[in-house]
């Protein structure tokens, strides 16, 4: 027969203890639902092939690249989108119609645990897929090691940390799962078009490319780009990351401003 | 530690709540609760209970007044206050996917000072559903898991949204039992309920919202004290109500007549009923569907309700005051 009152004393939780029993739980609800699991791991693998026929028909040389430093970049652009942007928003709008995230908020984590805590499993898909990519476009593409490689972790971490303060900011935007795939298009198409995902910025027009070179993804996907062809200067570096640093400060302080912890009455 | 803190564990002060839309859903509420205490919020519902609670929850700030749940304000001192409360919330919040054995893990992984799991689950009945999923529990059920993990962390304050809405009869007696044990331990307990009885049996204390603001509070005993107890009966053909004894004397304070049926409201009972009794004995008559009732909370409940909604439409008629009727027509 057990106690009803004054049970067991364990210790006080941690922020870490914390964020680690929420990712637990989200990494089985991760593994649970198919549809996520397929968008998270099977479109980014997957899509950027079929960019290949188009980079065959772009005169790379000219602009210093081959197939390699464009394919590699563009497919942890896609990991990127789906199987952390995406596959985000759909995690935070889901919790949210669950009344989850407001039941967190009666207990102890605080909201930013929350937010980490849910994301830690997509970011984890992210950075892994990236690191699949990275061997399997350097195997299949004879890519040498790159020259800077600084500039890919920075890339990288950027990129992931920067696509879940997004997806927490257009889960503020979304009321439900359904409406969450119409309001994260723009970011994807914007990003596939004008982030160096389909077509790299280095054959694009001027103009054109200076536009995109301050769109979220961009940075990101430079520093990943610049790691491999090693023809980044310091100048041009620092620039796209603090480009990609101030979209990440922005979106927290949007997220701050806008997430919205509860489903509209 | 400060000595207001030992005596009200909850204090609500002038609590107002404004919705985005501009609805005022608590417009001045005050009540406090002392430790070891049962406190019910009643009312029906769109009265302002849960509105109410979630700002004690610390969920959300108040538009006016001032919360101080264990003498911290459980909004801006959300730390401070959350690893000494459980809070349960009136509907769902746990991921329908996971099990109720991975759901109170995750909940056991967030809470200070956690019993184990499995003692929490027992502790509702819920020993054997550990590997059922959430979506797969009777609604019953979730009510009891979210119990389970309000209690896991050992709160010195429980707030408790509905606890008992969707459970069966002897799963509301079982809760009842749960809570009343934690209160003996010292837990103070605020609970929110449609259910009058519940309110009856368990609280020490209660309060009526209506319309966002208190009607009556007291301890269950007081707020029916104010009410009139009732004496129903068939009069006997042939008789009317001029030939029972004189009512004011017998302690009636008003009455209504519903075809043959005579209903009397007193705040004297044994005396109505005695003397009541004794004239039909001595007038050899018998009283049938004689019904003699104690005012139960019920009828306190009811009355606010209907004396509120017809002072407000009354209030809409050009500020008539609301009418007395039968109370006029006692000699």
């Amino acid at each position: 027969m057990s106690t009803v009152v004054g049970a067991g004393e364990a210790g006080r939780t941690t922020p870490a203890g914390r964020m680690r029993a929420l990712a637990r739980a989200e990494w089985t609800l991760f593994l649970r639902n198919k549809g996520t699991l397929f968008a998270a791991l099977f479109v980014p693998l997957v899509l950027p092939f079929t960019a290949r026929s188009a980079a065959d028909g772009m005169d790379l040389k000219e602009a210093g690249l081959n197939l390699g430093t464009v394919i590699l970049p563009s497919s942890i652009g896609f990991s990127l989108l789906f199987a952390v942007y995406m596959a985000l928003v759909l995690a935070f709008v889901a919790r949210r119609e669950e009344l989850v995230l407001k039941r967190l908020r009666t207990g102890e984590p605080r909201d930013a645990e929350i937010l980490a805590g849910t994301s830690l499993p997509a970011v984890t898909t992210g950075l892994v897929q990236s690191l699949v990519l990275i061997i399997g476009c350097s195997v299949a593409f004879d890519l040498d090691a790159p020259p800077a490689p600084q500039l890919a972790v920075i890339g990288l971490l950027l990129g992931v940390v920067m696509c879940a303060a997004l997806a927490a900011l257009t889960a503020s935007f979304s009321a439900t799962t359904e409406s969450a795939q119409v309001t994260s298009i723009p970011l994807m198409l914007i990003s596939f078009a004008g982030s160096g995902l389909a077509v790299p910025l280095e054959v694009l027009p001027d103009r054109v490319a200076l536009v995109c070179e301050f769109l979220p993804l961009t940075p990101a996907i430079t520093l990943v780009r610049g790691a491999w062809t090693g023809n980044l200067s310091a100048y041009e570096a620092l620039g796209a990351v603090l480009a990609g640093l101030a979209w990440t400060v922005l979106s927290v302080f949007a997220v701050r401003r806008w997430f919205r912890w509860e489903p509209r009455r | 530690m400060e000595t207001n803190e030992r005596e009200h564990v909850i204090e609500v002060t002038d609590l107002r709540r404004v919705y985005g839309g501009g609805f005022e859903a608590v417009r001045g509420v005050s009540f406090s609760v002392g430790r070891g205490e049962i406190f019910a919020l009643l009312g029906t519902n769109g009265a302002g209970k849960t509105s109410t609670v979630e700002l004690l929850e610390g969920l959300a700030p108040p538009a006016g007044g001032r919360v101080r749940v264990l003498g911290h304000d459980p909004y801006t001192e959300r730390a401070l206050v959350r690893p000494r409360t459980g809070v349960m919330l009136q509907e769902g919040g746990f991921p329908s996917e996971l099990t109720v054995a991975e759901t109170a893990r995750m909940w056991a992984g967030c809470t200070s000072g956690a019993r184990p799991e499995a003692e929490a689950l027992a502790l509702v009945g819920l020993e054997r559903r550990t590997d059922v999923r959430v979506k797969q529990l009777s609604g019953g059920e979730r009510r009891r898991l979210d119990l389970a993990l309000a209690i896991l962390g050992n709160p010195e304050v429980l707030f408790l949204d509905e606890p008992t809405t969707g459970l069966d009869a002897e799963g509301r007696r079982a809760t009842w039992e749960l809570v009343r044990e934690l209160r003996d331990g010292g837990t103070t307990v605020l609970l929110t309920t449609h259910y009058l009885e519940e309110a009856e049996d368990l609280a020490d204390r209660l309060a009526i919202l209506h319309e966002g603001r208190i009607a009556a509070a007291g301890t269950p005993a007081e707020v029916t004290a104010s009410q009139p107890s009732r004496i129903s009966f068939e009069l006997p053909s042939g008789y009317f109500v001029g030939d029972l004894p004189p009512l004011g004397p017998l302690g009636v304070s008003g009455y209504e007549e519903e075809g043959r049926t005579v209903r009397l409201r007193t705040h004297e009972l044994q005396r109505a009923a005695t003397r009541l009794l004794v004239w039909a004995e001595e007038t050899g008559v018998t009283l049938r569907g004689l019904d003699v009732r104690s005012a139960s909370l019920e009828e306190a409940f009811l009355r606010i309700a209907r004396e509120a909604s017809a002072s407000a439409a009354a209030a809409a008629a050009a500020g008539v005051e609301g009418s007395v009727l039968a109370e006029e027509r006692v000699a």
